[in-house]
């Protein structure tokens, strides 16, 4: 957000305006790499994600994994065929790795997407309307900010039956009153800008409003809001799987954790197992946290003056 | 007389939100998929009459808002049913039971992690931007990015055949006294409570840290640096104590993060506690086990709430002028 009020467009046409729109988010984009680029933290965090999106998309190219191929050399210790040894059924850990990758990424990107698509919403009506409409959602927010997270997640999860997109509707549905808090915050204090109150001059409808001022300002937050997201649907996945409500289809590092643990790799001194998806979940939530601090510093103006 | 209305307010919405997690509860249980009945006397054979006399018993034939009473009126007074293993013991006597072992280890590791985490946020809110400060910072950060259970796994093999590898006492012991007992319980408690202390003292740091950095650009340091008191006064006595306020503030949010990597350091080193017993209720499908815990550790998670409410109520006297 480029922080001072927004320009009227100058342009006649539609289309000269929308490019004019365009080349201002362009700039917006252009500053924030900027500031990116001065900020260390940012920039590894930045790297790690590179690093493993790139495992993610290029793994099923590369290796060829059956997880039905089980067989009787487990817990076999790293060698050359073997980078990682083998687990508790015999099957390639380097493998089972790799595409762990991918459905960490998965989970943690879709679920933190629903869960900004609904705290987003709920915030920007609350602090747009303002008045009972935001009494009313806020009390909502603040009852699934005292419920205990992880308690709720294995009921519903539990009930809800292990599957893939269970998991991720779950995280999505319960992870977003933190959004809703900080967009609603943000949208109080533009909503009092003199652009709005321009547009509501001319005769803008609310509608209109929402969706052409106050939405896009909103935006590089929730981007900053998203990305930090990430991170702790990345966790909270892995332990749900951990705990043994994760997908039986789909290998996920924090299923390889659950079968590591129900299996002793611990206690069998089978440490290739399970300490190498342990370090690929800190890395990556990690990653993400980094990145997610450093874009909040840039985009959000209340972090800024420090 | 201002006071005692906002803390009259804050127990009212405390009272309000349990209810509704309540109905919550009651309609998550109503919209899943399949017959309770079926699922409680898993027995193909069970005859059409004796399915409906098992629903009669269990009032499954009464309307849903009768239904949504009696589970009302019955969770109130401690009622939470039966469980389906256990030998169908009342599932408020096992959870409450749990409830205690839960409290030795959160509570330790709390206490633990607060004094480590002002401690360490302090050191890199006075050293900030210095190497010392960027690494405190960033361990802290690495320690909060780490899976609990997977630090818990670490330790596990680390440790093994150093400490004992679960549980809360050693079985089979006969204590000579109760101060063998108590060594006992501490030996199995210190690896636990070390993983958890780490996971939690990581937002502690964070938090110390930021506020302390905000308060020494108050007004009032800078009066008390002038006034020529010593570095190490101006902190104890001015900026230490007003710097501590958001720590009571964040346990709201906080809370909820302590209840899951309890769940999660009890599961990986079997420590007899809430978080242990829901697990295994997940292994079961133990639904009135997972359920009855879910419900008390959110009670539990109220109250404690109110009371960080009125501490801060205490402590902060602007507060009572919103």
């Amino acid at each position: 957000m480029s922080g001072g009020p927004q320009r009227s467009a100058t342009g006649t046409s539609g289309y000269s305006r929308r490019r004019e729109a365009l080349a201002r988010q362009r700039t917006r984009l252009w500053k924030t790499l900027k500031l990116l680029r001065g900020s260390k933290m940012g920039l590894i965090g930045l790297a790690i994600l590179i690093v493993f999106m790139l495992i993610a998309l290029v793994t099923p190219l590369v290796i060829k994994f059956d997880k039905n191929a089980f067989s009787t050399n487990y817990f076999a210790p790293p060698s050359k065929e073997h980078w990682l040894g083998t687990d508790d059924v015999g099957r390639d850990v380097f493998a089972e790795l790799m595409y762990g990758s991918r459905i960490s990424l998965l989970v943690g990107i879709t679920a933190s997407a629903i869960s900004v698509l609904i705290g987003g919403a709920i915030g920007i009506f609350a602090g747009f309307y303002g008045r009972y409409t935001d009494e009313g959602l806020m009390r909502f927010t603040d009852i699934f900010l005292v419920i205990p997270q992880l308690p709720f997640m294995m009921l519903i999860a539990a009930l809800a039956g292990p599957s893939l997109i269970n998991i991720i509707v779950v995280i999505g549905v319960l992870s977003w009153p933190s959004t809703a808090r900080i967009v609603r915050s943000l949208v109080i204090s533009i909503k009092e800008r003199t652009f709005i109150e321009r547009a509501r001059a001319i005769g803008s409808s609310e509608a209109h409003i929402i969706r052409k001022h106050i939405l896009p300002n909103t935006i590089p937050l929730m981007f900053a809001n998203t990305v930090l997201i990430i991170a702790v649907a990345i966790l909270t996945e892995s332990t749900l799987a951990f705990l043994g409500l994760g997908d039986p289809l789909v290998i996920s590092w924090g299923s390889m954790l659950h079968y590591a643990f129900v299996s002793l790799a611990m206690t069998n001194g089978a440490w290739w197992y399970f300490v190498p998806p342990g370090f690929c979940i800190a890395f990556v939530v990690l990653g993400f946290t980094f990145f997610g601090y450093a874009m909040d510093e840039i985009l959000n103006p209340k972090l800024r003056r420090r | 007389m201002e006071l005692r209305r906002y803390i009259l307010r804050r127990a009212v919405t405390a009272v309000v939100v349990f209810l509704i997690i309540l109905t919550f509860n009651f309609i998550i249980f109503r919209t899943i998929p399949g017959d309770p009945i079926r699922t409680l006397f898993q027995d193909p054979r069970i005859s059409p009459e004796d399915m409906a006399a098992l629903r009669h018993n269990f009032g499954l034939d009464k309307p849903l808002f009768d239904q949504y009473l009696i589970y009302m009126k019955n969770s109130l007074t401690g009622d939470l049913g039966k469980s389906f293993s256990y030998y169908g013991s009342p599932v408020s006597d096992i959870v409450f039971q749990r409830l205690e072992n839960t409290l030795i280890l959160v509570g330790s590791a709390s206490v633990l992690s607060l004094f480590m985490g002002v401690g360490i946020g302090v050191v890199a809110a006075w050293r900030r931007n210095t190497g010392t400060d960027i690494g405190l910072l960033g361990g802290s950060l690495f320690l909060y990015s780490m899976p609990t259970f997977w630090l818990g796994m670490l330790m596990l093999f680390l440790l093994t055949g150093h400490v004992p590898s679960g549980g809360m006492y050693t079985p089979g012991m006969d204590y000579p006294n109760v101060f063998a007992q108590f060594v006992d319980l501490m030996r199995h408690l210190l690896v636990p409570m070390v993983v958890l202390t780490l996971v939690l003292f990581g937002q502690y740091v964070m938090i110390v840290r930021s506020s302390l950095i905000d308060v020494l650009s108050e007004d009032y340091i800078v009066t008390a640096n002038a006034k020529g008191l010593a570095d190490r006064n101006v902190l104890r006595h001015h900026a230490v104590p007003n710097a501590m306020l958001p720590l009571v503030t964040i346990t709201a949010i906080n809370l909820s993060f302590i209840v899951g990597g309890a769940i999660q350091t009890e599961t990986v080193f079997s420590w007899p506690g809430v978080g242990r017993l829901m697990y295994d209720a997940l292994l079961t499908r133990d639904y009135p086990i997972l359920q009855g815990s879910f419900l008390i550790v959110a009670a539990v998670v109220l109250v404690a709430n109110f009371l960080a409410d009125i501490t801060y109520a205490f402590l902060d006297p602007r507060v009572k002028v919103k």
